[in-house]
C-alpha cells in the first residue's frame, strides 16, 4: 500500500526526514517514562502516532516560513530544530529549558528557529498565525505561516474568524489540520457537524484538501501542492489531516471514549514503521543504514534524559523576571 | 415651525453650522437636505422634518459652537401659523446641559489647562512651541507621529480608515499612510486582535483600536493569554510590542453594554501596563512612550473627554515616561487620586472643597500600571488623609488595590480612613437621572473630604 510517490528528494533527505519522526517517537516515549516517574509535571500532550504531519510539512518548509501551533507541540519544535535537550529541560521544568522552565510542555518557542508556540488555549493560535502571516506580507517577505490547529479547535469561533482575515486580506497562511479524531475524550462525530473539517475554511473562500495524514509521502506531496499554491496566488490554504494519536489527551487521560481494537487498528499504519518499510522496500536503502539511524537516536534521548534531569531548577529569582520588558 | 439644532451623537451638546443648502423662501419637502452640521464626531446632513417653505434662517452659516437645540431656522408648514420672533444672534452660547443641571461633562471652574501649565513637569525648562488642541486631535498626532517615524507601526478596528474613526481620533490617518498601514477591519474583535498580537510576535508594532473598550471583551482571552504572558512563558523569547486602545468608562446615555470602566479588570494582569490620561496634553505624551513600549499596553480614553483642549506640545520627542502621575494641583490638608474622567470629577468639586478651607493635593495617575508609588506616599505622608475618586464598580476595584497599597506602606501616617468614591454597583442606567446617579458626583467627593477631615 505504501507506493513510491513523486517526489524529487534524494535518499540521503529522506533518511534525513526519518530521523526526525524517529527522534520525535522516541522523544515522546521518554517524555511518557518521565511523567510516569514524576519527573514531568502538569499538562503532557504527546504527539506519537502524528508524526508524518509535521514532518511531511516539514519537507515543504524554507527555513525562513514561521510555524505555530496548539499545545500537543513538542514534535513541531523538535521538527524546527531545536535541540531536544532544551525542550525535555522544558518538560521537566529545568534552567536549560526552552522557556527557562518558565513556559512549559505547552509553551515552548524559539524565534531563531522562527517557532512561535506552544499555546495552550484551543483556538487561540490560530488568529496569531494569521498575524504572523500578515507581518510576512507587510514586509513583503517571501514566507509562509504555517498555522496548525486541531480537529477540536474547528469549533471554536475564532478559528473562523482567522479564516475570514486571512483570505479577505489575502495572507500567505497555510492552515493544517491535524484530525486526530479526537478534541480531548469527545469523539469528532459528537462535536462536528456538517460534512469534512477543512471544506468550513472554503467557504471563506480557502481552497484546501484533505490527506492522509499517516502517510509522509502524502503529506508531503500535498504541502508542496499547498506551498506552490500560496506562492503564486497569495492566498492561504488549508490541508485537513487524516490522523490519529496513540496516546490519550494528555498523560492523565484514562482513555474510556474508545476501544482498544480501534486504537490497535490505526497502529497498523503507524507512520514512523510504514516509512520505514517504504524505504526499505522502494528507496533500495539498506536496513543497516536505517539501524545506525536509530541507535544513533536512542542514544541521543539517553543524554537529552540526562541533561534534563541534571538540569538546576530555575534561580528563584527569575519568578520576577520578564514578566516585562 | 421651528427648526431646532438636533442632537446627532450621545455626546453632542453643540454643533457647528457648515452650510446651509437652502435659502429663505424656497419651497422643501420632507427629507429635503437644509443644512449641513458639524458635529463632535462627523459633519451631518440636517433633513427637513416636514414639506413646506423655509420661512427664516436664524443662524448664519460658520456660525461655530450652536447648543443643541438652539432654533436655526423656521419653516412654513401649509396650515399652521407661524410665529414672529426676533432674530437672535449667536456669538456664544451659554453652556448648560439639556437638563439644565450640572453639566455631563467637563465644565469646570478651574480648567485643566491651567493646571497642568503650573504643574512642576510643564513649567520646565523645555522650550516647546504648544498649540491648543483637543485629545482627539492629540491622539492623531500621537499616531501621525510615530507612524512616520517607524514603518512597522500600523492601526487597525473597526472604522479607523474610510469612515475616518467612529470618534475622529484616526481622522485622515488613511490619506496620510495607505491602506496597507490603516486597516478597516470586519466586526471580529477576537480575530484581529489575535492577529494583531500576532502580528506583533512576528516583530511589527500594531495600534490595534476597539470602537470600545467594552467590544475588548471579545478579545479578552487574546489580550491576556497571548499578549500578557507570552514574554514569560517564552523565558523571555517573545515580546509583544501592541498597544490597545479606544474609549473605556461611561459616556452619556449609552447603557448598560457600553458603559463600563475596564482599569480594573486589566490593571489586574501581570504582564500588561494600563495608561488612563485625563487630558489632551498626557494623552500624546503616553501614546506615543506606549507605541514606542516594548510590552502590551492597554491605553484606556475617555469619550467625554475627547473634545476636552489643553495645551500640547508638537514636538516628535515629546514623551511622558509611563509610570508617572502628575500632582495637578499642590496643598497641604488632603490628598485627592483620580485617572482619566474621575480627575475632571475631582476638579469639577473643587470650588466646593475649597470653600470649606480645604486645600488638596490632586494626583492624576495617569499610568495606572505601573503605579507611581512614590508620588502618592510622598502626598499622603504630607497629608494624612486619601480620597480616592474612580469610576468604575465599587466592589474588587483598582481604587480598593490602591487603598491597600496606601494602607500598608503610610500606615503610621494616616489620620483617618481612606474614602474610595467609586461608581455604583450596578449595571450602567440608561435613564439620564440614574445615570448621573451611578457615577461618582461632586456631592459624594466633598462629603469623602470632609469625612477623612472631620468636618460635620
Amino acid at each position: 500500500m505504501n507506493k513510491k510517490t513523486k517526489n524529487t528528494f534524494s535518499n540521503e533527505q529522506l533518511l534525513k526526514f526519518y530521523e526526525k519522526m524517529f527522534l520525535i517517537r522516541k522523544f515522546e516515549e521518554k517524555a511518557a517514562q518521565l511523567y510516569g516517574a514524576g519527573k514531568i509535571g502538569g499538562f503532557c500532550h504527546l504527539y506519537i502516532g502524528q508524526e508524518a504531519v509535521v514532518i511531511g510539512i516539514l519537507s515543504s518548509i524554507n527555513s525562513e516560513d514561521t510555524v505555530i501551533t496548539a499545545y500537543r507541540d513538542h514534535g513541531h519544535i523538535l521538527a524546527r530544530g531545536v535541540d531536544p535537550k532544551l525542550v525535555m529541560s522544558e518538560l521537566t521544568g529545568r534552567k536549560d529549558g526552552i522557556s527557562k522552565g518558565k513556559g512549559g510542555s505547552m509553551h515552548m518557542f524559539s524565534k531563531a528557529n522562527r517557532f512561535y508556540g506552544g499555546h495552550g488555549i484551543v483556538g487561540a493560535q490560530v488568529p496569531l498565525g494569521v498575524g504572523i502571516g500578515f507581518a510576512h506580507k507587510y514586509r513583503n517577505e517571501k514566507k509562509i505561516s504555517r498555522v496548525y490547529l486541531g480537529d477540536g479547535a474547528m469549533s471554536n469561533g475564532q478559528v473562523f474568524e482567522a479564516f475570514n482575515l486571512a483570505s479577505l486580506w489575502e495572507l500567505p497562511v497555510l492552515f493544517i489540520i491535524e484530525n486526530n479524531k479526537y478534541g480531548m475524550g469527545t469523539s469528532i462525530g459528537r462535536s462536528a457537524a456538517g460534512g469534512e473539517l477543512y471544506e468550513r475554511a472554503t467557504v471563506f473562500g480557502i481552497k484546501g484538501e484533505k490527506v492522509d495524514g499517516m502517510n509522509f509521502f502524502n503529506v508531503s506531496e500535498s504541502a508542496i501542492r499547498a506551498r506552490e499554491y500560496i506562492e503564486k496566488n497569495s492566498k492561504p490554504y488549508i490541508i485537513e489531516m487524516d490522523t490519529y494519536r496513540f496516546r490519550g489527551h494528555s498523560m492523565s487521560d484514562p482513555g474510556l471514549y474508545r476501544t482498544k481494537d480501534e486504537v490497535n487498528k490505526m497502529k497498523e499504519i503507524d507512520p514512523v514503521l510504514m516509512m520505514k518499510e517504504t524505504l526499505l522496500n522502494d528507496y533500495n536503502i539498506q536496513e543497516d543504514t536505517i539501524k545506525d539511524i536509530e541507535s544513533d537516536i536512542k542514544k541521543q534521548i539517553k543524554d537529552v534524559e540526562k541533561f534534563s534531569l541534571e538540569s538546576p531548577l530555575p534561580d528563584l529569582k527569575e519568578l520576577y523576571t520578564e514578566v516585562y520588558l | 415651525m421651528k427648526i431646532l439644532l438636533p442632537a446627532l451623537s450621545p455626546t453632542m451638546e453643540t454643533g457647528n453650522l457648515v452650510k446651509w443648502l437652502v435659502k429663505e423662501g424656497d419651497s422643501v419637502v420632507s427629507g429635503d437636505i437644509l443644512a449641513e452640521i458639524e458635529t463632535d464626531k462627523a459633519t451631518m446632513e440636517l433633513e427637513s422634518p416636514d414639506d413646506g417653505k423655509v420661512e427664516k434662517i436664524l443662524v448664519k452659516e460658520g456660525t461655530e459652537n450652536i447648543s443643541v437645540n438652539t432654533e436655526i431656522a423656521l419653516l412654513k408648514v401649509d396650515g399652521e401659523e407661524i410665529e414672529e420672533i426676533p432674530e437672535v444672534s449667536i456669538e456664544k452660547s451659554p453652556q448648560v446641559s439639556s437638563n439644565g443641571s450640572e453639566p455631563l461633562t467637563t465644565e469646570v471652574n478651574i480648567s485643566m489647562n491651567s493646571l497642568l501649565n503650573q504643574t512642576k513637569e510643564n513649567s520646565g525648562e523645555k522650550n516647546w512651541s504648544e498649540k491648543e488642541i483637543s485629545m482627539r486631535e492629540a491622539l492623531n498626532q500621537a499616531i501621525e507621529e510615530e507612524m512616520k517615524l517607524d514603518k512597522d507601526v500600523f492601526l487597525l478596528g473597526e472604522e479607523v480608515a474610510e469612515y475616518d474613526g467612529a470618534y475622529k481620533v484616526t481622522q485622515g490617518l488613511l490619506d496620510k499612510f495607505g491602506s496597507k498601514r490603516v486597516l478597516d477591519t470586519p466586526i471580529s474583535e477576537h480575530g484581529f486582535t489575535g492577529l494583531a498580537i500576532g502580528a506583533a510576535m512576528a516583530g511589527l508594532k500594531p495600534i490595534c483600536e476597539f470602537m470600545t473598550f467594552n467590544f475588548s471583551m471579545q478579545a479578552i482571552d487574546q489580550i491576556v493569554n497571548s499578549a500578557a504572558k507570552s514574554l514569560y512563558m517564552s523565558g523571555g523569547e517573545i515580546n509583544v510590542p501592541i498597544v490597545f486602545r479606544g474609549p473605556n468608562g461611561a459616556a452619556a446615555r449609552v447603557g448598560a453594554q457600553h458603559s463600563q470602566c475596564f482599569i480594573s479588570w486589566f490593571s489586574h494582569i501581570p504582564g500588561l501596563i494600563v495608561i488612563a490620561p485625563s487630558n489632551a496634553r498626557d494623552a500624546k505624551g503616553l501614546l506615543k512612550s506606549s507605541i514606542r513600549n516594548p510590552n502590551p499596553v492597554v491605553f484606556l480614553e475617555h469619550e467625554l473627554l475627547y473634545k476636552e483642549k489643553t495645551n500640547v506640545p508638537e514636538e516628535n520627542d515629546f514623551l511622558i515616561p509611563i509610570g508617572k502621575g502628575n500632582l495637578i494641583k499642590e496643598g497641604k490638608d488632603v490628598t485627592i487620586i483620580g485617572f482619566s474622567m474621575s480627575v475632571q470629577r475631582i476638579l469639577n468639586a473643587l470650588p466646593s472643597i475649597e470653600k470649606l478651607g480645604i486645600s488638596p493635593d490632586i494626583i492624576d495617575l495617569r499610568s495606572i500600571k505601573p503605579l507611581d508609588e512614590e508620588l502618592i506616599y510622598k502626598s499622603v505622608k504630607k497629608t494624612n488623609r486619601v480620597v480616592i475618586v474612580e469610576d468604575g464598580f465599587g466592589s474588587t476595584s483598582f481604587g480598593s488595590h490602591l487603598s491597600y497599597l496606601i494602607q500598608s506602606n503610610c500606615f503610621d501616617f494616616l489620620d483617618s480612613e481612606i474614602i474610595k468614591v467609586s461608581g455604583k454597583d450596578v449595571p450602567m442606567p440608561y435613564a439620564e437621572n440614574l445615570e448621573k446617579l451611578a457615577l461618582p458626583n461632586t456631592d459624594e467627593i466633598v462629603s469623602a473630604i470632609k469625612k477623612v477631615s472631620y468636618i460635620s
